[in-house]
């Protein structure tokens, strides 16, 4: 039961405990980071986006679009994590590590290989706009506010990068095989 | 299927992270957030006679513990608009509180020697808790005992009020606060709850 200060609490915030916001969000922000990185470095860009997210969450307003704003941050987070490794010059088109021992069997395996090559074949603003309408499900004018310029460049670039992975990965059709 | 489905249907190969990936993103993170001091709040919960517990430390101390009938995601969420949203699950700053608490249970144990927090209770509350931890283990003193020993001998009920919004029951024994006729009173987790840790002191 409520205490009467509590209730008054309840109305002025409503803001959940961080742990909820990972659960929540947490598997979809990892989705994104692996889409826009590649499996290599999505561990790192996950872990930095929640650290930062955990830094800033009492002053995110209680009405806030969490999952836009962890996009947002996952966005910079991402681009840090990139210019580190280019820093450190380590190949960026290299072949993904093999994401889990106990992961997925030989055939998903390579099916992610290809979709991750795909991926990582795409120009960056392309990824980055499918990632974060299709995977992490912001309507294009939230890509746009991530990205930068129009919610009509942000389909745009959704568009074609879903064209050009038609091209490069869903040419090799998987279709009707069973899963 | 519309286009945007199949789209999205692109991505599907894309492995979703495994629960197994998710907990060590999960353990990374909270020790992370510990190091630079950004875990307000760190929680578990501890299977014990009485129920599963909840127990949550700031780094000052044990700040709340709360029987399952409080309900655990409400208590959590109370938290965060009391003390500070920025709460994870991270058992390792519980251990020394699982550990005092088992030993409790098993009967290894008759007092805490663990660092509270009281944050969460205020003025005359504060006091009668406060006077809690001198009724020694096995023992019971009445509510009007209590209000008498703070010094408001006619403040009974409000011994009674401080009892039942003990934030760390068990820890801080407001279990051993019984009626002057014997009769247990009121027990926040329940009178089986109240009854088990009296019958277990006193054996």
């Amino acid at each position: 039961m409520l205490t009467d200060p509590q209730r008054r609490l309840h109305h002025v915030t409503g803001k959940q405990p961080f742990e909820m916001i990972v659960a929540r969000h947490g598997p979809a922000v990892f989705r994104v980071c692996r889409a826009v990185l590649g499996p290599r470095d999505a561990d790192d860009a996950w872990s930095e986006t929640f650290l930062s997210a955990l830094k800033a969450y009492p002053d995110l307003p209680g009405d806030a679009n969490v999952e836009a704003w962890l996009v947002t941050i996952a966005h910079r987070k991402a681009i840090d994590v990139t210019r580190a490794a280019a820093r450190r010059a380590v190949p960026v088109a290299d072949v993904p590590e093999n994401p889990s021992a106990r992961g997925p069997g030989p055939r998903d395996l390579e099916r992610d290989l290809d979709l991750s090559a795909a991926l990582a074949a795409l120009p960056r603003k392309q990824r980055e706009a499918v990632a974060y309408h299709y995977l992490a499900g912001l309507p294009y004018a939230g890509v746009a506010a991530v990205l930068g310029g129009s919610a009509d460049a942000a389909r745009r670039a959704a568009a074609d990068g879903i064209a050009a992975l038609r091209k490069t990965y869903a040419a090799t059709d998987f279709k009707g095989e069973d899963q | 299927m519309s286009d945007e489905q199949e789209a999205a249907g692109l991505l599907d190969a894309l492995p979703a992270v495994t629960g197994e990936q998710l907990r060590a993103l999960h353990d990374r993170l909270a020790s992370q957030a510990d190091a630079e001091g950004l875990l307000d709040v760190a929680y578990r919960t501890l299977d014990t006679p009485v129920g599963p517990l909840l127990l949550a430390a700031t780094a000052r101390g044990l700040v709340r513990v709360a029987y399952d009938t409080e309900n655990h995601d409400h208590v959590l969420t109370i938290l965060g608009r009391q003390l500070s949203p920025r709460i994870l699950s991270a058992p390792h700053r519980l251990d020394p509180a699982a550990r005092e608490i088992d030993e409790y249970f098993a009967g290894r144990r008759r007092e805490f020697d663990l660092p509270l927090d009281f944050s969460l209770a205020h003025g005359f509350r504060l006091t009668v808790l406060s006077h809690l931890a001198g009724i020694a283990y096995g023992r019971t003193a009445s509510y009007g005992a209590v209000a008498a020993a703070v010094g408001h001998p006619k403040a009974v009920r409000a011994v009674g009020t401080a009892c039942a919004t003990n934030p760390l029951p068990v820890v801080v024994p407001c279990h051993r606060v019984v009626r002057s006729d014997g009769s247990l009173g009121g027990y926040l987790g329940g009178l089986a709850a109240k009854r088990a840790l009296l019958a277990l002191e006193a054996a």
